[in-house]
This record gives structure tokens, C-alpha cells and sequence, in this order.
């Protein structure tokens, strides 16, 4: 009996311990990480190296809120990185039109993306990772098709600007991100609509007997992923004031996986841990700043992320999964 | 004659509940012997303690004479008992054959044999009653040939009991008759079949003995088929004795309700191939309607089908003297019929939300403004349910998940009463929960009858639907067989309509 009692305990404690990971684990990373780098370097903690940073991280928070709703939903989205080649490939075509135009025409286009992988999912019952893949092709190669696989310049002063100019020394996309992240948190928290989506993602069957309208739910899920990928895709190429359909974007998918996966949302669904999400796409930010900064080789930090995936997702799993 | 398979006084417990009591079970060579229960009575737990998926917490599982503990069902296999499932576990994309020898395909220089293979399978099936192209795969045949399949694989390695769960769920007549013929040809081999199945006429004619279950208990081992009555039969799978039926009281449930009106709920010939044949009922403000039958007699079904959880193929469904259309669980809310699903856990709470988002997730359509929901108004409704049907939990934030079964059950009734319907559809509410919950959830459904609204009661346990309800439909193979009112409906009556010998509900169509 004691060797029994004694065994529950420590499960326990475990569980509590992976419980507390997957929720907090990537603040606690976070705090780490840069106090290591604060002794190593001691230009890491300036505002111009949080600037650098910013940049490459904003397009992938964007893109990891989106995800984290779908994913709360127990469904995936691996149409993104395409979603941000169209919107590179729609940018040269349709800035001669006017930039107001251009912006709707973008992130209509990421609406449509959505609307129809939703749809698959919604209505067909097609499996999430399954129409969404077929998606990211064919949305790729739709890209090339109407711009060509080649980079061409793009020179909007509005669209360059959001890509690279500061307000107050801080990145102007990082002031649309903070807007993004507070509306998202309170759709989350507070709407109906967030409710029935993570209700949906904690027991479909339940819901649908619920009368939650559960298919209209689902589409506008992906509708707004679809939509924030768009915007970052229009952030990608005001950064680097060139579009090219074929490379825009790719594996941006994974960056936002990971981001939301290591920011403690779980992939089972039920749950979207917004807050998280931002850290989790700041923390995968700054461990690859770091790595480079150390002359680490490419190959080597894509080991150094594979791990903190897999751990990441053996907390969720630890606490859940059994 | 030796038995084959012997269990003795197990015990098996899970966590709050002994699942099975000092239960034994004898199983002769060359006898099929049927293992009933109602839900719960533990005949999956006893199967699974046989065939190695759970360990016995004391008593013992004898083999050929020797005790034995199987580590998995896959040593219980190779030993010799084999088990077909409800669901066909086979690998439906491979072929016919390849599934028939899977993992033990005949081989030649270290490769597949496949057309020894395809051969033998052939010859195999031919015995079976199955002529079929071995080389397609096996979901291109329909249910009844691939459980023919299974049952062949089962006997092919060699098997000494053969452990058959619900076997015709999904088959036709005919290939039930097929069935029943090599059920025939094994007993006649001397293998030992154990079949569980709720069908009374199917165990009349294939059975030789049975062992029934109640409450993790066995109520009646091992009793000669042919001098059981069928009465007795279901009286005690039901728990209830034959000359004890006129106990009162048992339940909260109080005496009749003021019923008046118009029907509230209108339904009409509802009608779904295989489940539900010709069903209609009506039920009046303030009356409790019982539908009475056996484990898969089509209650739930029934239910479902009301409220547009389950597809039709002609019927029609009056809520309020307005016929529902559109065929989905929203629209028949709107219109006013809510049903408490069967199956807490899987279809009914939302484990990771909380108490307050769980009870208002049906009404949040019409409590959001613009798509946000008044906090305020919210935590109206809440603590009013809370308060009135008293639910235990440590604050409304606390996730429906960590409340005990009788707490969730009242959260689901919560979660449709601030909806205030006109027709309230209960399969089993008070299953799986303690007497003290389970007293107060009846007297809440005599409280919503009271005021007027119409209540179908789908129960499995004999009081409480006789004493819960006015009137008693009784449903058998998805027909209506019998219909109990007034001074009628008692146990004594239902349990007779149910035992009601074959053919009762056959000549109705089909």
C-alpha cells in the first residue's frame, strides 16, 4: 500500500510540475534566456537589438494568433505561409490601383483562403490538416501563377514604412500587433464567439447538441486566420520592399505552430492562451537571435528548436494525454 | 464435463465503484452460453478480466484448468480465447485475405505465400457461408460479411472460447441465420462461445445457458435456458422480482400531474432504416411520457430523431403546434424541444469550461448583444440555477469537469432550463449518479411537468419510469409494441410487454 500511495505522489507532482510548464514555462524561458544573454553580450539588452527582434517576430505573432484559434477549435491551419505569398503576389499587381484598394483586395484574399478551407473543414468534415494542406499548394502555386516566381520591388511609401519606420522608437508593426493581440484576447475572453469556439474545441458532439452553430463558427475561425496571415504577409513585404510569391512566407506554418504550441496552448483544442501565444512567438524570436548571435550553425539551432518543440508538446501531452 | 474457462470470485474495482463483486462464471467446451446485463452490470468488465485488458483485484481466472493472468488480450489470443468486438477491429483497406491472416500469413522463402494464401482464405470463408473475391479489401464487404470475417480469423487460430459482443448489432436477418448456423458449426466442434446480446429471441434460439448481471453482480449463474422463462428473464436483468413489484415510493417522484391542452410535442411516423420504424407520439403540457424497452430498443434513437440529432427518413415533429423543418439540434431549440443526452461525458458537458460557461453555452445566442455577453446577466441566470437546483461546486468558475456525475447532470439541466422549453427530452438522466442526487433530479422533473412543460422519460430502471411517468410507450427493435396509461402503467405490465415473445414487433413492416 505505501509503495502504491508513495508512486501516486509522484505522478503527481510531475503532473503538477508539467502543468505548470505548459503554462508558465515559456515566461519562465523567456526570463532565462535573456538574462543569459544580457551576461554574455552586453549590446543584447539595447532598443535598437529589441527593434531587430520585433521585426521578425511580429509577422509570426500575427499568424500564431490566428493559428492559436483554429487550434483551439482541435483543427490546424497549414495554409498560412501561402496566404502570405498571395498577398505578396497581389501587392505589385494591385498597388497601382491605390494603397487602400490594395490592403482590401489583400486581405480579402486571405478571407476567401479561409472561407474555403473552412468550409472543407465546417461542412465536408474534411480533417483540418488535410484541407489545409491541399490549400497551401495549391494557394502557392495560384501565387506564382498570377506574379511569377521571381522577387519584384515594391516602393509604397505606406506599405515600406510599416515594414521598417519606428514611432517613438518602436516598430509601427508593433503597435498593430499590440491592437491585434488586445482584440483577439477580448474575442477570446469575453465574446460569444470565443466561447462557442473553444466549446467547440473541448467537445464538438456536446456543442452541436448545444445548438451552438457550430459550422459558422468553425468557417469564421479560419476567415480570420486566413485574414491575419494576409496582414502579415503585407508586413513581410513592406519589410523587405520587395514581393516574391515563391519564397513569401514559406514555413511560416511551423513558426506559428511551435509559437502557439510552446506559448501552452494545448493541440487538443478547448483552450487558446493568448498572452502565451505572444510569448511563446517571442521566446522561438530570441532563442534563434541567439544562436546566431553565437555564430551557432543553422543546422545546429534547428536541433536546438526540434527539442524545445518536443518538450514543449510532452508537457501538453503529460498533463492531457493520458 | 471440464470446464474450459472458470471465474472464480472476482473482484475487479475502479476508482468509487466495484465495477465486479466476487463474480464467477463457468464455460463449458461445446456450449454457447449468453452473458446479460443491463448498462453497468459489468459484463465488459468481466469480458475484458477473461481476455487480459484488466487485471482481477482478487479471485481467479482458471484456463484448461490452470490459473492464469493474461498480460493482453494478445496472450489471451495465442492461448486460444478469442474476442469479436461490436465494432469489426480488422484492417479495412487490406484485403480480404491478408486480414484473415494477419500476422500469421503462410510463408515461402521468407516471403508472403499469396497465392497459398488467397487460397486457403477462400476455402476458409466457403465453410463460413461467405463467397466473396478474397483480394478486394475488406471494407468493400458489407458488415455482416466482414463480422463473418472476423469470426472466422477468431476460430482460425485455434480458439477454444470464442467471446462474441453484440454480434447482430449491425446485421441483417440474413446474415444473422448465417450466422447462427456456424455458431452451430463451432459448438459443434467443441469450442465454447460466450454471447452478449440484449435480443431475447436471438438467446432463446442460440443459447444453451446463461449468467446474467446486475450492478457488477451475478444475479442468476450459469441457469439452463430452455426451463427459464422469459418473464423471469427480464425481471432479472431489471432487478426487479416478479411477485415484488408493488413497492412504492422508491423514487422522488410524486403522484400524477395536472395534464391539459393540446399536445405540446406532435410526432409523427418516424422513420429511419434499421432504427426506428413508424414511431408517433404525442405528449400535453404538464405530462411526463415514459418510453420504456430494452438496451438498443430504439429510445435513444427516438429522442435523438426528435430533436434533429439523427438523420430521417420520413417523419414528422411538432413542437407547439408548429412544424419543425430545418432538421438540426438549432432549429428544434429554437422551436422549444431540448434534449439531455444519454452520454453525459461525450455529449453533454464541456469539461475544460466552467460551471457558469456551461450552463448559459445553449442560451448564449439569445443573451449576446453584438456578439458580447452581459456579464451581469450571466451571473443572474448562474447563481439563480445554481441556487435552485443546487449544485455543488466550489464557485461558478470551477470547470464542470471536477464535479461529480450527479453535479454535471443538474448543470445540463441548467443548461436547458434558463432556455425555458416547451418540451424537455430526457435519456437516462439520473445514470451514474448517487441516490441523493439522483432523488433530487426526479423531483426537479416533476417540478418542470408541474409547470407545465411536456417531459419525455427514456429510464432504465423500472421505478423510476413507471413511477415518473403518466403514460408508457414501450419500444422494441425501434417499434412501438405496447402502450401503458393510467392504472396500467406499472412494473409488473412493462416488464410483461417486454418479455413479450417473438415476432412482436415484426409484422409491423420490413
Amino acid at each position: 500500500m505505501t509503495d502504491l500511495s508513495l508512486e501516486r505522489r509522484i505522478t503527481f507532482d510531475r503532473d503538477r510540475v508539467l502543468s505548470w510548464l505548459q503554462s508558465y514555462g515559456v515566461y519562465a524561458a523567456i526570463v532565462v534566456l535573456v538574462a543569459i544573454d544580457t551576461a554574455l553580450s552586453p549590446r543584447f539588452f539595447t532598443l535598437q537589438n529589441a527593434r531587430v527582434q520585433l521585426f521578425q517576430a511580429v509577422p509570426v505573432l500575427l499568424v500564431a494568433l490566428g493559428m492559436a484559434l483554429v487550434i483551439g477549435t482541435e483543427g490546424i491551419d497549414l495554409s498560412v505561409g501561402a496566404v502570405i505569398a498571395l498577398a505578396a503576389a497581389l501587392i505589385p499587381i494591385m498597388i497601382g490601383h491605390g494603397l487602400v484598394l490594395t490592403i482590401v483586395v489583400v486581405l480579402i484574399a486571405g478571407g476567401v483562403s479561409g472561407t474555403i478551407g473552412g468550409s472543407m473543414v465546417a461542412f465536408a468534415r474534411v480533417q483540418p490538416i488535410v484541407a489545409t494542406l491541399a490549400l497551401m499548394i495549391g494557394l502557392r502555386g495560384f501565387a506564382v501563377i498570377i506574379n511569377g516566381a521571381s522577387a519584384k520591388p515594391v516602393n509604397n511609401q505606406f506599405i515600406d514604412d510599416l515594414g521598417v519606420k519606428n514611432w517613438f522608437g518602436v516598430p509601427e508593426m508593433a503597435f498593430l500587433a499590440a491592437l491585434v493581440v488586445a482584440i483577439v484576447a477580448f474575442v477570446v475572453r469575453r465574446s460569444t464567439f470565443g466561447r462557442q469556439l473553444m466549446a467547440i474545441g473541448d467537445n464538438r458532439a456536446a456543442s452541436e447538441l448545444s445548438g451552438t452553430p457550430v459550422r459558422r463558427v468553425l468557417v469564421l475561425v479560419y476567415v480570420i486566420c486566413g485574414i491575419l496571415s494576409a496582414i502579415a504577409g503585407i508586413l513581410i513585404v513592406g519589410h523587405g520592399a520587395e514581393a516574391d510569391p515563391s519564397g513569401a512566407g514559406l514555413l511560416y506554418e511551423l513558426s506559428a505552430i511551435t509559437a502557439v504550441v510552446v506559448g501552452g496552448t494545448p493541440l487538443s483544442g478547448g483552450k487558446v492562451k493568448v498572452v502565451g501565444t505572444v510569448a511563446g512567438a517571442i521566446f522561438m524570436q530570441l532563442v534563434q537571435a541567439t544562436l546566431i548571435q553565437h555564430n551557432v550553425k543553422n543546422s545546429w539551432s534547428q536541433i536546438i528548436e526540434a527539442i524545445i518543440i518536443c518538450f514543449a508538446v510532452y508537457a501538453a501531452r503529460g498533463r492531457s494525454g493520458r | 464435463m471440464e470446464n474450459v474457462l472458470e471465474v472464480d470470485h472476482v473482484v475487479k474495482r475502479f476508482p468509487g465503484v466495484v465495477a465486479l463483486d466476487r463474480v464467477s462464471f463457468s464455460l463449458q467446451p461445446g456450449e454457447v452460453h449468453a452473458l446479460v446485463g443491463e448498462n453497468g452490470a459489468g459484463k465488459s468488465t468481466l469480458i475484458k478480466v477473461m481476455t487480459g485488458v484488466y487485471k482481477a483485484d482478487a479471485g481467479e481466472v482458471r484456463y484448461a484448468g490452470k490459473p492464469v493472468a493474461f498480460d493482453s488480450p494478445s496472450a489471451a489470443q495465442q492461448a486460444g480465447i478469442s474476442t469479436i468486438y461490436q465494432e469489426v477491429n480488422l484492417v479495412p483497406l487490406m484485403s480480404v485475405a491478408r486480414n484473415l491472416y494477419l500476422n500469421r500469413e503462410p510463408r515461402r522463402f521468407g516471403l508472403i505465400d499469396s497465392r497459398r494464401m488467397r487460397q486457403q482464405a477462400r476455402g476458409v470463408l466457403r465453410q463460413f457461408g461467405v463467397d466473396v473475391n478474397v483480394s478486394r479489401p475488406l471494407r468493400s464487404l458489407g458488415l455482416g460479411a466482414q463480422q463473418m470475417v472476423a469470426i472466422a480469423r477468431a476460430v482460425q487460430i485455434d480458439a477454444r472460447v470464442v467471446i462474441m459482443d453484440e454480434p447482430t448489432s449491425s446485421l441483417e436477418k440474413r446474415e444473422v441465420e448465417t450466422l447462427f448456423r456456424v455458431i452451430k458449426q463451432l459448438r459443434e466442434a467443441g469450442i465454447a462461445i460466450v454471447y452478449v446480446s440484449h435480443r431475447l429471441d436471438e438467446l432463446y434460439k442460440i443459447c444453451d445457458r446463461v449468467t446474467v448481471m446486475r450492478d457488477g453482480v451475478v444475479v442468476g449463474g450459469g441457469l439452463d435456458m430452455r426451463g427459464l422463462d422469459r418473464l423471469r428473464l427480464v425481471s432479472m436483468m431489471l432487478g426487479r422480482d416478479v411477485v415484488d413489484v408493488k413497492r412504492h415510493g422508491v423514487t422522488a417522484f410524486d403522484a400524477d400531474h395536472e395534464i391539459e391542452g393540446e399536445p405540446v410535442l406532435r410526432v409523427r411516423g418516424l422513420t429511419r432504416r434499421h432504427q426506428l420504424h413508424n414511431i408517433s407520439l404525442d405528449i400535453r403540457p404538464g405530462e411526463v411520457v415514459g418510453l420504456g424497452g430494452l438496451l438498443g430498443s430504439g429510445r435513444s434513437e427516438t429522442a435523438r430523431a426528435i430533436v434533429g440529432a439523427l438523420g430521417l427518413d420520413s417523419g414528422t415533429v411538432e413542437v407547439d403546434g408548429a412544424v419543425v423543418r430545418r432538421r438540426s439540434t438549432a432549429a428544434s431549440i429554437k422551436a422549444g424541444a431540448v434534449m439531455l443526452p444519454e452520454d453525459r461525458k461525450a455529449e453533454g458537458i464541456i469539461p475544460n469550461l466552467s460551471v457558469r460557461e456551461n450552463i448559459v453555452l445553449a442560451a448564449l445566442p439569445r443573451l449576446s448583444k453584438f456578439g458580447l455577453v452581459s456579464r451581469a446577466k450571466q451571473d443572474e441566470i448562474v447563481d439563480f440555477f445554481i441556487k435552485r437546483l443546487r449544485i455543488k461546486a466550489s464557485s461558478p468558475d470551477q470547470h464542470v469537469g471536477e464535479l461529480s456525475g450527479g453535479n454535471q447532470q443538474k448543470v445540463l439541466l441548467a443548461r436547458w432550463m434558463c432556455l425555458h422549453p416547451k418540451v424537455l427530452l430526457l435519456d437516462e438522466p439520473t445514470r451514474g449518479i448517487d441516490v441523493g442526487a439522483k432523488a433530487e433530479v426526479q423531483g426537479h422533473i416533476d417540478d418542470l411537468a408541474r409547470e407545465g412543460l411536456g417531459v419525455l422519460l427514456i429510464s432504465s430502471e423500472l421505478d423510476e419510469l413507471v413511477e415518473g411517468s403518466d403514460r408508457v410507450l414501450v419500444l422494441k427493435d425501434g417499434h412501438v409494441i405496447g402502450h401503458l396509461a393510467g392504472d396500467d402503467v406499472s412494473e409488473e405490465n412493462l416488464m410483461e410487454v417486454l418479455a413479450a415473445g417473438p415476432g412482436a414487433g415484426d409484422d409491423i413492416d420490413d
